[in-house]
């Protein structure tokens, strides 16, 4: 538009080009450029230079053992016990996280869909892990976890569920759930918050036409509110899989992967062994199969979101 | 669904039960920690699993502030924090702006780009990202971290300020533009103004992303006087991992500026998730 005013002199074919080109390639990428020149800087660039560490042998600790091995450390990693380990341990922990998390955020969602006294004091206080800094909520789990300070233990021993008051996060069978108790705390209020959105919008009349019918609570919910919920719920379980597969701090600050790497998952396997072994070549072949499997599990998705959903 | 027609005291009591589980479950560990940080030195192992102290103190507090670093990884912390939301929100301002009014060649492109961006595992470039920032020798500075910081956080706030600005009219700056002002001033006179609250719900998303921000950190940084919170926290307690107390209060601390901006942004909380895009 402010175009026009500058070339109000040449003739209307050229004014309308030079409009043309102003509006739609010039003028958005005046506002966009700064945001894409540092995304392009800072993500993508380091994104294809750590694709190529791959294919490197880059340790600082090995300054002069530097250059390109081909798939040296792929063929390493395939050998690696502890890679499928942590394979392993990648789906129990985000299978584990993820069905706590949707369950009982779906279960505060229908609760904050209802009236009751004091509800938006109890909406603010359910909500509050979501702001806890993550390296927090893991410590402070872990002081839970931890017989001399914490009461977890002795409430599970009390229970029967453990024979003696001890740390489960010492335990290699049960160190896992430590910090799977630990995200679900943390995660439960985002499910919340997004199928309390998703359960507003649906039209309220279904409910008042389904009651008149004589419907019973139990009907409504599986034949409203589920059907109404479900693209929703398949979005957020798709991209919040990605996120818990990638999401290490937990398991570093709680565990360190440890004990004998019974927690090791793969992000948090990428980040020891770039910051503690500072072999970057091999943690960039690590991340590059993470990636991978992360692309893998998109691509199904997809393809079952085409075939359920019908848009 | 109306509860007043029907009383189903069955119903009633789960209800009620729902409530006090969610409010234990997410409150407990919070207690939890307030109730260790106040307990004093002496107390800690004979009574460290009761559920209230018999006496409380707030020397543990004190030393914290004025016997260790602390005070300033608050401040490396807060200034980080607090470039890292400015920086982010003008930058997505802008750009959420752009995919708001403008359609454009590469839209689509750059939309999907920036939310691959969201999707690949971030610590993939924590090497390279070490590598570039040490062949600059901006190692344990804070101005490298509010750059990555800025960089990571860019595509979320784009998409939150682009849902803000979608509910704005566009017969309002449509209008200053017919009075002669360029889409620019039209910005910044009409639309900045009306987008207030989304600015301050950015700003607040992006701070707590910055100040929970661990990993990097502690790639980043090594120097003792350049640590953030987390990175510095992590040091204590991996050096003196007996002093519950002190290390508690320091996690009290951590929690105040998050809680405040989060009880900022809780109105906009569901408003701005569901309409931008999702993200933890």
């Amino acid at each position: 538009m402010i175009a026009n005013t500058h070339t109000s002199v040449t003739s209307g074919e050229t004014r309308a080009r030079r409009s043309f080109y102003w509006r739609y390639m010039v003028e958005p990428y005046f506002y966009l450029s700064p945001a894409l020149i540092l995304i392009g800087v800072v993500m993508l660039v380091p994104l294809i230079v750590g694709i190529s560490y791959s294919f490197q042998s880059i340790a600082l600790l090995k300054p002069f053992d530097t250059g390109w091995v081909g798939l040296e450390n792929y063929a390493a990693l395939w050998d690696d016990r502890k890679f499928w380990l942590a394979l392993e341990n990648t789906f129990r922990w985000t299978i584990g996280s993820l069905s706590l998390q949707f369950l009982l955020g779906l279960g505060l969602a229908l609760l904050l869909n209802t009236q009751f006294r004091g509800k938006r004091l109890f909406q603010a206080l359910v909500f509050l892990p979501w702001a806890v800094p993550t390296f927090l909520s893991a410590l402070t789990w872990a002081w839970l976890f931890n017989p001399v300070i914490g009461p977890l233990p002795h409430w599970l021993h009390d229970l029967g569920l453990l024979s003696e008051p001890y740390n489960i996060l010492g335990d290699p069978d049960l160190a896992i759930w430590g910090p799977i108790t630990a995200n679900v705390w943390f995660g439960v209020p985002f499910f919340a918050i997004t199928l309390l959105a998703a359960l507003q919008s649906i039209p309220s009349e279904l409910y008042e036409a389904a009651e008149m019918d004589g419907a019973s609570a139990w009907q409504c919910f599986t034949k409203i509110t589920l059907p109404f919920l479900a693209p929703m719920i398949a979005i957020t379980v798709m991209l919040r899989t990605i996120w818990i597969a990638n999401f290490a701090d937990m398991i570093y600050v709680m565990t360190g992967g440890g004990p004998a790497n019974s927690t090791q998952i793969l992000s948090s396997y990428i980040f020891t062994t770039a910051f503690r072994k500072l072999d970057f070549g091999y943690a960039s072949a690590i991340a590059v199969a993470l990636l991978g499997l992360l692309l893998i599990y998109a691509v199904i998705l997809l393809f079952v979101r085409q075939k359920l959903v019908k848009v | 669904m109306s509860d007043t027609t029907r009383r189903n005291p069955m119903l009633m009591m789960g209800k009620s039960a729902a409530i006090t589980f969610y409010l234990t479950f997410a409150l407990f560990p919070l207690y939890w920690l307030l109730k260790i940080a106040l307990t004093p030195d002496r107390l800690i192992f004979t009574e460290g699993t009761n559920l209230a102290p018999s006496e409380i103190t707030f020397s543990n507090f004190t030393s914290v502030l004025f016997k260790t670093d602390f005070l300033s990884y608050f401040g490396n912390s807060l200034i980080v924090s607090l470039g890292t939301a400015a920086v982010t929100t003008v930058i997505a301002a802008g750009a959420g702006y752009a995919f708001s009014r403008f359609h454009f060649s590469g839209k689509k492109i750059i939309i999907a780009v920036m939310l691959i961006t969201q999707m690949f595992p971030l610590l993939m470039i924590i090497a390279p990202i070490y590598k570039i920032i040490a062949s600059f020798g901006l190692l344990n500075s804070l101005s490298s971290l509010i750059i990555v910081y800025t960089a990571f956080n860019i595509p979320f706030a784009t998409f939150l300020m682009q849902s803000f600005f979608d509910g704005i009219p566009r017969d309002l700056e449509e209008a200053a533009m017919m009075e002669g002002c360029t889409r620019f001033q039209a910005l910044r006179k009409v639309v900045i103004p009306l987008t207030l609250p989304g600015l301050g719900a950015t700003l607040g998303f992006v701070f707590t992303a910055a100040w929970s921000e661990l990993l990097f950190a502690l790639m980043l940084i090594s120097k003792n006087d350049t640590m953030t919170f987390p990175v510095g926290l992590l040091t204590f307690v991996s050096k003196f991992s007996v002093d519950w107390g002190q290390m508690m209060a320091a996690g009290v601390l951590a929690l105040i500026p998050s809680c405040l901006f989060f009880i900022f942004i809780q109105r906009y909380l569901v408003q701005g998730l569901t309409s931008g895009a999702v993200k933890g």
